[in-house]
C-alpha cells in the first residue's frame, strides 16, 4: 500500500493555482482523546483546512511551548499509543480525502522501527511525516522508507540556518519545506517576524518545492499576511488553546478565520511587515 | 604543547567526525540549533589548539579551582571493603565542591571566545548550576539556570548559592521537575536566543560536540589520579569507579585508563531498586534511544516515551546517560552496577565517620561500589574511586533519611 505524497504535492499545488496558500493545521493525537481529537480535526478539515498534521504526542517535546506541551501531556496521561495515531491518521483520510501528516519527535518512530512506522502510515494513508528533530545528516533510514512507501518527509529549516544547510535540507526534503517563522519553540505571537519572508526568500532561490511557513501564527491577519509570500500556512497552538479552553465552536471559528485569511483580498495588517514579492 | 591540567583526547579517539562513539552519540537537534552546535564545534577545535586558551584555562584550574586536587587514602573506610586499599580523588576540594568547575570554565571561556553574553544551564542538584553561576561571576556572562521544582527543593542550599553569585534560576515544573524536565526548558530557552546565548551544558550527554567536549575538560581527573597512584603506590589499580549521572566524573575518571588493564566501573542510582521501577539505572535497564540530542541507552516505554527515573541523589536523577558510556557498556570495556538509594546512604554516612569526609549522596553510590569491590577483589586490591563532589549540599536530604537531631 503506498502513502499519499502526491496527493499532498497536488493540493498544495492547487492552492497555488488558485492564487492562495494552503492552510495547514496541527492537533495533537488522543488530545482532548482519540475520538474527541478525530473530532476536532474532522472539525478543522470542515472549516477549510487543505492539510493536516497530527501530532504523534511525546514526553520530552524539546520543541514546544507550553500550549502543546500541556495537550500532549493530557493525551500521554489519557494512554495514547501510537495505534492511536495511526487510527486518527486513517480516520481523518478516510472521511474527508486529505493529506494528512504525522509530526514526531524521532525517539518514538525510531523505537517503533522505522520501517514499521513507515509502511503502517501508508498503509493508514498518511502522506508523510514531519521530523523536527531528525536533521538531514541522521535522516538516511527515514529517507529510504519515505520513498519506498510513497511518503513525504518534511524538514523544519529555521532563520539561522545556513545557506549550506537550507541546500542540503531542500535537496533532501519531499512534500514541501518547513520554515520556522523565528527562532523559538511553538506558541502563539503577537506578530510575525520579518525573519520568516527573508526565510522564505532564501529558500525560494535554491529549490521548487513548496515553502509553508508555521510557528508562531495565531489569527487570520498573521496566515493573510506569512499567505503574501509562502505556499502554506501551518497553525499549531492557537488551534490546540482552543480546546485546551474546552471551545470546540472557538476552534471552528477560528480554523474559518485562517481559512479566509491565506485567501487572496484578506486585509493584511495596517502598516505592511513585509516586502516580499513571491 | 606542554598541558598540565588540560588534556583533550588524543587524535583519532572516539568519537568519529560525525560525532559517534560506536553506535551511540551523533546530533538529533532541530535544525534551528544546528548551526550555533556548529559553532560551539568549530570554536571548540580552535580553542584547543590555542596556546592563550590552554594557558588562561589551565591558570584557572591551578590557581583558582586548586588543581591538582588530593589523593587521599581511605585506610579506615577501606576496613570495610574487605582490606582492599581504597583511594579517593578529592574532587570535592575543587573550589565550587565538585567536579563540575572544571567543565564550567572550560565552556565559560569557550563561550567568551564566541562572543556571547549570556550563558544558560540546567542543573541537578545544584552543583552544575554552582558551578556555572561561578564561572560566570568570575568572566562577567549573564547566567540563567534552570532547575526542576523538585530538585529546587532538595538542594536548596545550592539555589541560594546561585543566586547569591547573580545567577537567575528558573524553576521548571513540566514532567518530573527533575534534571531532565530542566534540560529539556534550557533547549527551549536556547532555541529562541542562539545569538547571544552559550548553553553551557554539564554532562558527557547531548549533542556532538557536547560529550566529547566535556569528556576532554574532565579527562584531567584521571589523568591526574593515574599519575598520584602511580607515584605514591608504584602501580595501576586494579579498579576504577565513578558514579554515573550523565557520567561526566565517570568518563574523566575512565579516559586515562582506557588502554591500561584496568577495570572501570561505573555505579548507576538504582532509587529504591532496579525491580521496583523506581530508579535511574539507564544502562541496567534502559535500551537504545534518543534522549536529548544523542543516541545512547534512555529509560523508555515500548512506543519511545521517555519514562521517569527516581534516585535520591538529584544529581542522578535522569533517564539518560552520555553516549561514551553506552559505547564503553556495549563493547564491555567498562561495567556498569546498581546502587541503591539505601547503600548510597550507608557509604555516604560510614565515610563521614571513617574519614572525616562528608561526600555528595552522588559520590556515595560510587563509594558502596568500591565496598563491593573491595570485598570481591580481596586485600591485595587497589581501588581508585572519584570522590565528584562534596555533601554540604545534602545536609537537608540526609537529616531526613537518618532521622537526625535538625529533623526532629
Ligand atoms: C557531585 C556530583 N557528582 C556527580 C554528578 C553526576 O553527574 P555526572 O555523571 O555528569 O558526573 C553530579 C551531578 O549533579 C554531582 O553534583
Amino acid at each position: 500500500m503506498s502513502g499519499n505524497l502526491k496527493l499532498l504535492t497536488d493540493t498544495l499545488a492547487r492552492a497555488r493555482q488558485e492564487g492562495r496558500a494552503a492552510l495547514v493545521t496541527y492537533l495533537p493525537a488522543g488530545f482532548p482523546s482519540v475520538d474527541g481529537g478525530i473530532d476536532a480535526i474532522l472539525a478543522t478539515v470542515d472549516a477549510g483546512a487543505d492539510v493536516v498534521e497530527v501530532g504523534l504526542p511525546h514526553s520530552d517535546p524539546v520543541l514546544d511551548g507550553p500550549v502543546i506541551q500541556t495537550a500532549d501531556d493530557i493525551a500521554l496521561r489519557g494512554g495514547v499509543r501510537i495505534a492511536d495515531v495511526l487510527r486518527t491518521v486513517r480516520e481523518v483520510h478516510a472521511a474527508t480525502g486529505t493529506p494528512v501528516l504525522v509530526m514526531s519527535y524521532w525517539n518514538p518512530v525510531s523505537r517503533y522501527g522505522v520501517e514499521r512506522f513507515a509502511r503502517e502510515l501508508a498503509a493508514a494513508g498518511g502522506a508523510g511525516c514531519v521530523l523536527p528533530d531528525l536533521p538531514v545528516a541522521e535522516s538516511a533510514q527515514w529517507r529510504r522508507q519515505a520513498a519506498e512507501h510513497d511518503l513525504a518527509t518534511v524538514f523544519v529549516v529555521a532563520p539561522s540556518s545556513t545557506d549550506e544547510h537550507l541546500a542540503e535540507t531542500v535537496a533532501a526534503g519531499t512534500g514541501f519545506v518547513y520554515a520556522s517563522a523565528l527562532m523559538g519553540v511553538t506558541g502563539a505571537r503577537e506578530s510575525v517576524d520579518e525573519a520568516a519572508a527573508v526565510l522564505t526568500r532564501r529558500l525560494r532561490t535554491l529549490t521548487d518545492l513548496p515553502v509553508c511557513v508555521g510557528m508562531g501564527v495565531a489569527n487570520a491577519r498573521q496566515a493573510a499576511d506569512v499567505a503574501a509570500f509562502a505556499d502554506g500556512v501551518i497553525v499549531g497552538s492557537a488551534l490546540v488553546a482552543t480546546l485546551l479552553d474546552g471551545d470546540r465552536d472557538a476552534l471552528t471559528r477560528l480554523t474559518a478565520e485562517l481559512a479566509a485569511g491565506v485567501r487572496p483580498g484578506y486585509p493584511a495588517s495596517a502598516v505592511p511587515r513585509f516586502s516580499t514579492a513571491r | 604543547m606542554e598541558h598540565d591540567f588540560f588534556f583533550p583526547a588524543a587524535p583519532g579517539s572516539l568519537p568519529s567526525g560525525d560525532g559517534y562513539f560506536g553506535a551511540f552519540g551523533g546530533r538529533f537537534v532541530p535544525q534551528a540549533l544546528v548551526a550555533a552546535i556548529d559553532q560551539v564545534a568549530a570554536e571548540y577545535e580552535r580553542a584547543k589548539a590555542d596556546p592563550a586558551f590552554v594557558a588562561r584555562f589551565e591558570d584557572l584550574l591551578a590557581h583558582y579551582v586548586g588543581r591538582p586536587s588530593a589523593l587521599t587514602e581511605a585506610h579506615r573506610f577501606a576496613e570495610h571493603a574487605g582490606g582492599a586499599r581504597i583511594f579517593l580523588k578529592r574532587e570535592d576540594l575543587n573550589h565550587t565542591g565538585s567536579h563540575k568547575v572544571n567543565n564550567a570554565l572550560g565552556q565559560a571561556l569557550l563561550a567568551q571566545r564566541m562572543g556571547k553574553t549570556r550563558v544558560i544551564a540546567e542543573t541537578g542538584a545544584g552543583s552544575h548550576g554552582v558551578a556555572t553561576a561561578t564561572a560566570c561571576a568570575l568572566t562577567g556572562l549573564s547566567c540563567t539556570v534552570y532547575m526542576g521544582e523538585t530538585d529546587m527543593r532538595r538542594q536548596a542550599v545550592n539555589v541560594a548559592r546561585m543566586e547569591l553569585l547573580g545567577a537567575e534560576v528558573v524553576p521548571v515544573t513540566s514532567g518530573s521537575r527533575t534534571l531532565k524536565d530542566a534540560i529539556n526548558e534550557t533547549f527551549r530557552d536556547w532555541v529562541a536566543r542562539t545569538g547571544d546565548t552559550h548553553y553551557l551544558f554539564g554532562t558527557v550527554a547531548g549533542p556532538h560536540p557536547f560529550p566529547a567536549m566535556i569528556r576532554d575538560f574532565q579527562r584531567v581527573i584521571g589523568v591526574e589520579a593515574r599519575r598520584q597512584l602511580l607515584e605514591r603506590t608504584g602501580r595501576l589499580p586494579d579498579a576504577a569507579i565513578a558514579c554515573v549521572g550523565g557520567g561526566s566524573n565517570a568518563i574523566g575518571l575512565f579516559h586515562a585508563f582506557l588502554d591500561d588493564p584496568v577495570r572501570l566501573i561505573g555505579c548507576e542510582a538504582a532509587g529504591r531498586g532496579v525491580g521496583s521501577g523506581e530508579h535511574a539505572a539507564s544502562l541496567t535497564a534502559g535500551e537504545p534511544g534518543v534522549l536529548h540530542g544523542s543516541r545512547s541507552y534512555v529509560l523508555q516505554d515500548d512506543e519511545g516515551q521517555i519514562v521517569e527515573a527516581w534516585s535520591i541523589s538529584a544529581g542522578l536523577d535522569y533517564p539518560g546517560v552520555g553516549p561514551e558510556h553506552a559505547h564503553l557498556h556495549t563493547s564491555g570495556r567498562a561495567e556498569y552496577r546498581p546502587v541503591t538509594d539505601d547503600e548510597a546512604m550507608h557509604a555516604f554516612r560510614l565515610l563521614a565517620r571513617t574519614e572525616g569526609i562528608v561526600p555528595a549522596i552522588e559520590s556515595a553510590h560510587a563509594l558502596a561500589g568500591a565496598l563491593q569491590v573491595g570485598t570481591e577483589l580481596g586485600p591485595d586490591a587497589l581501588v581508585l574511586v572519584n570522590l565528584s563532589g562534596r555533601g554540604d549540599k545534602d545536609m537537608d536530604t540526609a537529616t531526613a533519611h537518618f532521622g537526625l537531631e535538625a529533623a526532629r
